[in-house]
């Protein structure tokens, strides 16, 4: 395994370093989030379920993580 | 008017049909500003509504606050109606929108663009704009809007499922203070009309149905009574009683009394 190195990425509006060898998927069990109930939009792109396992973070990324609560 | 006045328990009223989907409840609620998610949880049960609204929020990386809603409300037993709350103009709610159909629950959205911070009162010309795109792209648009007819037709016309003119102002709990336009925006549309917003007591509520629409929303009435439960219960019978004497059809009022009892056969 090659060693992580860090990147920098705008996490839910604030700025984060995360291992550069993060998934998506990796990154929202990181964080304890089942991918079941997130969804996750990419630089503004809303990205498939099905593409977090290969998706990987790169430096620079937007990355929201954003769930239903409660509302009216 | 439709009537379906069929007396056998059960068989009262017609299902209120919306985008294809039947529900028995006429009554949508939220869950927001609840004390807390058990209380939401049963409020909601109480109130007998099948359609529940939620937003669409950050994840709060820092878990300081309340987990997802799904981990309390389960969407097996409640129909999740998302929205746009928060949006004020048409990109943001329909970006919104995207990412409550990528949840992957369903394709319905409740369309909110809020035009003034002071009073809520929606933009219209934003929330048009975006009920055009959201339907085309598959969207089941239910459109909050004013109680303005036009904008209720244009909105029919954008292809909304239901257009959703408010009582008076969100969480402001004044009640219908337009009955005469709701009625105009009943008469005139197909899609059900729900009257969203404004209702503060089971009163309210009754009066709202009275006028012939086909449901309502609120969230703030409940979740602000100082006991919820209880007051969804309220609702829950204020809803049927309001829809009931709208189907019954009500007695003429007149300024006059007029006895009940026979003027004939008094004695002497």
């Amino acid at each position: 395994m090659s060693e992580a190195t860090t990147i920098r990425v705008r996490l839910n509006g604030k700025e984060r370093d995360v291992d550069s060898d993060h998934t998506v998927r990796s990154l929202l069990e990181s964080l304890d989030l089942q991918p079941s109930l997130v969804v996750v939009e990419l630089n503004r792109e809303i990205l498939a379920r099905e593409s977090y396992g290969e998706t990987l973070i790169r430096d620079g990324d937007t990355i929201e993580l954003v769930h239903f609560v409660g509302g009216g | 008017m439709t009537q379906t006045v069929v007396h056998k328990a059960g068989t009262l009223d017609m299902p209120l049909t919306i985008g294809g989907r039947s529900f028995t409840s006429r009554l949508i609620v939220g869950t927001g500003k609840y004390a807390t998610n058990e209380v939401m949880v049963d409020a909601i049960r109480a109130s007998g509504a099948e359609m529940v609204t939620v937003a669409v929020r950050r994840v709060d990386l820092d878990r300081t606050k309340e987990e997802g809603i799904l981990h309390h409300l389960s969407p097996d037993e409640f129909f999740l109606l998302a929205n746009t709350a928060g949006c004020y103009n048409a990109e943001d709610a329909i970006r919104y929108a995207r990412l409550a159909r990528a949840a992957g629950f369903n394709e319905w959205i409740k369309l909110e663009v809020i035009g003034d911070q002071a009073t809520l009162l929606p933009d219209v010309h934003a929330t048009l704009e975006a009920a055009k795109t959201l339907t085309d792209e598959g969207f089941k648009v239910m459109a909050y809007t004013n109680d303005d007819l036009i904008t209720a037709l244009r909105l029919e016309d954008a292809g909304c499922v239901a257009v959703m003119p408010l009582a008076s102002p969100i969480g402001s709990g004044l009640g219908v203070v337009n009955p005469y336009f709701i009625r105009e925006i009943k008469r005139r549309l197909e899609v059900p009309v729900i009257v969203d917003a404004g209702v503060g007591t089971a009163s309210d509520a009754c009066i709202t149905m009275e006028q012939g629409v086909d449901g309502v929303l609120m969230n703030t009435a409940l979740a602000a009574a100082d006991d919820p439960v209880r007051m969804a219960h309220a609702m829950r019978h204020a809803i049927v009683a309001g829809r009931m004497a709208y189907l019954a059809g009500r007695m003429p009022s007149r300024e006059i009394a007029v006895p009940s009892s026979p003027v004939q056969g008094m004695l002497d």
